[in-house]
């Protein structure tokens, strides 16, 4: 009874772990020993369930479970620690793809304890379905995010069929569940029609969009795992898994707000297909565009009291992090005010831009969210877009025909001066074209942004 | 109707968990600043390993001659120490940089 209690009192500290954990990591200066005490809270519970289990368990049985921890322990440690930053957002779909599999693999194994108990079955099958889902649909996504899988796949009527997949996956779900029968087969069947359904379902997703669908993802596998919990009466399986299913959702919701899309437009896709129409109508955007070269733009920046630079994946992809960081000190150090407007969702995930910028020691305090710099355009004088795109575009404001009409962008065109770093005219990830590009106080500063960023810097330097 | 009356009956406490869970979930996001969305989610990531918990009972109540139980559980819990271990990590690292300077 003693040993019953500790567990359980393990349980009760890990699930206040989670909660304190996740509470903290919504603040910069808590961040960090949130994700600590979480990751406590979660060892305890690990060793706890091994060490204050009751009952018989043979030693080889023991040894597996030591091997399997030792192993995973390892090789997540190591990859973790490699994965360069720009693969971040990779890595985490990943690791959630990981924890659907461990839950996927869970209801494979207990179906046949449970046979005749048609509420375990029930919790079983649910937390199958959800964890393959999860699984299949992460490795597309992982594979999406790292260029292997880069168009959104789509038939004809492809939704409809999609659904109906879904549909006849539950139905089969449910039958097995009511008819209470013990067919491995059947039970297969499912596992692989889950799994199937993952790819289908992440498939025709855009990878611009797969943020969101790994955020969704993430918080499926909590469901998943909560499952687990309802099946064990494991408290802190369900703890953790609700509190992730539900703040995943949130979060969701939160990144499809930043877009301004709905979660169902995400997920079926309308942004594909309308951005394409829009295209074809004739959303032209006519007019000039004024090229201008490091030495004009060092110039101009030399004469300026503040600058403004927004960063977008671009600058990521041309790993221009350093040389953008570079830049800044050096405007600083010529008595200029720098600082970065940073947009909810530029990068691969809401948030990343930040985690690679501070990646090269850039202060926590240059770092702008939207709300807070908009007002400050119009006291700027010069702008530096890097490698952004969607997220300056007016369009937002002032084309109701435009997918991305209504989303909140950086109000870049207040500034006395904008110059654009781009490779080319090509349209950004939204494939829309931007009328900042023709706009009368813009110059673009065409090239790879690490380049264009040395010669840049090379240039003021000579001043 | 009685069958679905002793389903919440005998599951009372935790349908409170999951109930109280939710909306704990919901208000902890509720606030955050979207330069931490990525950390975030990558650290909800790590706990949504806590379904390595499960995996580790399904070994713990596996007879030790079924093979295919054993091996499928050694599994569950490698892959459920990849998502927690690694979930962490990354997390932690993305952190670290957030550092402030004096």
């Amino acid at each position: 009874m003693e040993y019953v209690f500790s567990l359980e009192f393990i349980y009760l500290i890990a699930s206040v772990t989670y909660i304190l954990g996740l509470k903290m990591l919504g603040h910069p200066e808590t961040a960090r020993k949130g994700n600590l005490i979480a990751a406590a809270g979660m060892t305890l519970a690990i060793f706890g369930t091994i060490f204050l289990h009751q009952g018989e368990v043979s030693n080889t049985i023991y040894i597996l479970i030591a091997a399997a921890i030792i192993i995973g322990t390892i090789i997540g440690w190591m990859v973790a620690k490699k994965v360069g930053m720009t693969k971040m957002p990779e890595l985490v779909s990943i690791f959630n793809g990981m924890g659907g599999a461990s839950a996927a693999l869970i209801g494979l194994i207990e179906f046949h304890h449970y046979v005749g108990d048609q509420l375990s079955i029930l919790t079983i099958i649910a937390g199958m379905i959800i964890g393959s889902v999860s699984f299949s649909g992460s490795m597309i996504a992982w594979a999406k995010l790292n260029g292997t899988l880069n168009k959104p796949i789509r038939l004809p009527k492809y939704n409809i069929l999609n659904n109906l997949f879904l549909i006849g996956i539950l139905g089969f779900g449910a039958y097995i569940v009511i008819s209470g029968l013990d067919s491995t087969m059947f039970l297969y069947i499912l596992f692989f029609a889950a799994l199937a359904y993952g790819v289908l379902f992440v498939l025709p997703i855009g990878g611009a969009d797969m943020p969101v669908v790994i955020s969704l993802l993430n918080s499926f596998t909590g469901l998943a795992a909560a499952f687990g919990g309802f099946l064990y009466g494991n408290m802190v399986m369900l703890t953790g898994g609700i509190l992730v299913g539900s703040a995943g959702t949130i979060l969701t919701l939160a990144m499809c707000k930043a877009m301004n899309r709905p979660l169902s437009n995400v997920i079926f896709g309308a942004f594909g297909e309308g951005s394409a129409a829009v295209a074809g109508e004739g959303n032209k955007v006519q007019g000039n565009i004024k090229e201008a070269s490091p030495s004009d733009v060092a110039i101009l920046m030399n004469y300026s009291n503040k600058v403004i630079i927004v960063p977008g994946y671009g600058l990521a992809v041309a790993q221009a992090q350093h040389i953008i960081h570079e830049l800044e000190q050096l405007l600083i150090s010529k008595g200029i005010d720098v600082k970065y407007a940073i947009h909810p969702v530029a990068g691969r995930m809401p948030g990343h831009m930040n985690v690679l910028l501070a990646e090269t020691n850039v202060d926590y305090d240059k770092l702008v969210e939207m709300e807070d710099i908009n007002p400050e355009f119009k006291s700027t004088d010069v702008v530096f877009v890097v490698g952004a795109n969607d997220v300056v575009n007016p369009a937002a404001h002032n084309d109701p025909a435009s997918p991305i009409y209504g989303m909140p962008i950086l109000d870049v065109e207040n500034a006395k001066h904008i110059i654009v770093n781009k490779r080319s005219m090509k349209p950004g990830y939204a494939g829309i074209e931007n009328e900042l590009f023709y706009n009368q106080k813009t110059s673009m500063l065409f090239g790879d942004a690490k380049q264009a960023l040395t010669k840049l810097v090379a240039e003021l330097k000579n001043m | 109707m009685t069958e679905f009356i002793d389903f919440i009956s005998n599951n009372l406490q935790m349908i409170y968990i999951v109930i109280l869970m939710i909306f704990v979930g919901v208000e902890i996001i509720g606030h955050v600043p979207a330069v931490l969305h990525t950390p975030l989610m990558s650290g909800a990531n790590a706990i949504h390993g806590v379904v390595i918990i499960g995996a580790i009972l399904v070994m713990l109540g596996a007879e030790p001659d079924n093979i295919l139980a054993l091996s499928l559980g050694f599994v569950a819990v490698l892959l459920g120490t990849l998502n927690v271990v690694g979930g962490f990590v990354v997390t932690d690292r993305m952190l670290e940089m957030f550092k402030k300077k004096k």
